[in-house]
């Protein structure tokens, strides 16, 4: 048994969502419940899946292992195992499985008596694949242009779909999500670094206080923002980064958003006609 | 079931404003800016804006990081023949260049890249001044200067993009243009001409240490605010004595996934994953068009990726 030394008073039952205390129970560190079991149905037959494609195809170099969404022919419907089918199968257990990993991190917030914003912040990243296999797929009328499962033929894909809306670096919502990677990564040294320092002080200091991180922030920007608040804008950033990838994605492709050939280069030529600047030249 | 998530402080408290620890009895009287109240600041973390020690560096850093800043407005200006309509009409697509490849490492004519250089001297003096800064600052206060290697990670990126690739390139031409459109044209041609940086090892490391900071600081932020009913937001005092919120935030991630940090280790984690970001991104960058011409060439070398490429649009 791998228990913590504090672990024990808190391995109590209840808080399960489904099936009362027929699964209610830990194998190691794990805790399984209903949704931990769903969830290694899911993912052991997505990866059997996905083992089975690679045998078909014959190739077993991890970086090269590809299996394919079905081709346009199909449109919206299930597609032959060997033609995209597994592609379909896999994606339904992906889902799953993630969903699942969801409950199952609602089972335990309840079980230790926390409040629900990891599961609430996990939906931010099922959101994000799911736009991207299921809503823009099914908004374009056919599965095929999901991305493929492989190590770089996904990266394949993100290029190919990129260039066909001209420069992707001009989505204006893809701007955004960047926008917030970027400052959720600055956040976060930010912070590790501040907590760090003030934990592990120079040699013969005493340990400091939060006194000292407002201090250090006050003095250094200007700003200091707080214990509290520091969760909540990185939690809201890194969220906001997910949500606004999916947003960017789902609206690059639907006909009725984006007409045939237009690119994201052009969709900028509102601003210059925004500006009624009749007499300029150039 | 109404319940209280502390997504938003509901009642903030105002008191006199911190005007900040003075162990040393030094900085009091080298504080400036009047401190004042934000109440919309205070929905979300501490209302009190100020004071600041702004101090040489800081000063330093205020002026050359704002002369670069009008420096590239004028070159702005001065391409779209100084007008100031054109300016706003244009303002995505305009830049202050880098000077043209002729002129190698050489210092170029001030309207065909000189002004640039002299921009990039400021921002560059601008960001060191303000890196001593993160190490004065922590130092006055007896703290880790773990703030001082975070930025200077962000530095190398910034470093290597600027100043040691163009010279490894032999050419300042290989800098980056400062206007909206063109830093990102800039981008996505540095991709195109190195046959696709998605095939160099240590951008896709990077872009792991991208996403994985914002999985890291989601998770990190999301169990912090689900415990702070227990006192989860005072992680100093959890980190030196552990309470029943740092107990609660381990075992969940215990139960979750097998494995656990502790309430220090979650933030050496954290530390580790956002600098590995510009450190690996710095590495992939230095050696685009210097070792490795063809990113894509060189993958099919190695064997991770086929000529025609693996994904060529639905079939």
């Amino acid at each position: 048994m791998a228990l913590l030394s504090f672990e024990k008073k808190y391995r109590v039952p209840g808080g399960t969502l489904i099936g009362r205390d027929l699964f209610d129970f830990w194998v190691g560190p794990f805790y399984v419940g209903f949704f931990g079991v769903s969830t290694i149905f899911f993912a052991a037959l997505g990866s059997i899946m996905i083992f089975w494609g690679a045998a078909q195809q014959g190739v077993w170099n991890p970086w090269l292992i590809s299996i394919e969404p079905p081709p346009l022919e199909y449109g919206l419907k299930m597609a032959p195992m060997n033609d995209g089918g597994l592609w379909q199968v896999i994606t339904l257990c992906a889902i799953g499985a993630f969903g699942s990993w969801m409950l199952r991190q609602v089972e335990i917030t309840r079980k230790l008596g926390m409040d629900y914003h990891i599961p609430f912040a996990f939906s931010f990243a099922i959101f994000a694949y799911v736009s991207l296999v299921v809503i823009r797929p099914v908004l374009m009328g056919a599965w095929a242009h999901g991305f493929p499962y492989g190590i770089f033929s996904h990266l394949d894909w993100v290029s190919y779909t990129g260039y066909q809306y001209g420069n992707f670096h001009y989505n204006p919502i893809h701007m955004l999500a960047i926008a917030c990677f970027f400052t959720t990564t600055m956040l976060l040294a930010l912070h590790g670094s501040l907590i760090l320092s003030a934990a592990n002080p120079e040699k013969g200091e005493d340990a400091k206080t939060p006194d000292h991180e407002d201090t250090y922030f006050r003095d250094f920007i200007g700003y200091s923002i707080g214990t509290l608040g520091i969760h909540r804008i990185g939690l809201f950033v890194a969220l906001s980064a997910g949500w606004w990838s999916g947003i960017c994605i789902i609206i690059s492709g639907p006909s009725w958003l984006m007409p045939d050939g237009e690119s994201w280069i052009e969709w900028w030529d509102w601003w210059p006609n925004f500006f009624t600047f009749a007499s300029i030249g150039g | 079931m109404a319940e209280y998530h502390n997504i938003l402080t509901q009642v903030q408290v105002r008191g006199p404003a911190e005007m900040g620890l003075d162990e040393k009895g030094l900085v009091a009287k080298e504080r400036g800016v009047e401190p004042r109240f934000s109440s919309i600041l205070g929905y979300v973390g501490n209302a009190q804006l100020g004071p600041i020690h702004l101090g040489m560096f800081g000063t330093i850093a205020f002026f050359l990081g704002t002369a670069w800043f009008f420096l590239t407005g004028i070159g702005m200006l001065q391409s779209v023949d100084w007008s100031w309509q054109a300016l706003w009409r244009d303002l995505w697509w305009i830049s202050l260049d880098p000077p043209g490849e002729e002129y190698g490492l050489g210092f170029p004519p001030i309207w065909e890249g000189g002004l640039y250089l002299i921009a990039s001297t400021c921002l560059l003096i601008a960001v060191l001044s303000w890196w001593i800064r993160s190490y004065l600052r922590a130092n006055e206060l007896g703290m880790g200067k773990h703030v001082c290697w975070a930025f200077a990670a962000a530095i190398w990126l910034f470093l290597v993009i600027g100043l040691f690739r163009p010279v490894a390139m032999g050419t300042w031409s290989e800098m980056v243009p400062y206007g909206i459109f063109p830093h990102l044209d800039w981008t996505n041609y540095l991709s195109l001409n190195h046959g696709n940086l998605f095939y160099n090892p240590f951008h896709a490391l990077s872009i792991v240490f991208l996403y994985g900071s914002a999985l890291l600081f989601a998770m990190h932020g999301a169990t912090i605010l689900a415990t702070s009913r227990m006192g989860g937001d005072r992680e100093l005092e959890q980190i030196y004595d552990r309470g029943t919120a740092s107990e609660r935030a381990a075992l969940f991630w215990r139960w979750t996934m097998g494995f656990n940090a502790s309430m220090e280790g979650i933030h050496r984690w954290a530390w580790w994953f956002a600098i590995l970001c510009p450190i690996t991104g710095g590495i992939g960058i230095l050696l685009t068009g210097t070792v490795v011409d063809d990113w894509f060439s060189w993958a099919v070398l190695h064997g991770f990726a086929v000529e025609g490429g693996l994904y060529n649009g639905p079939s």
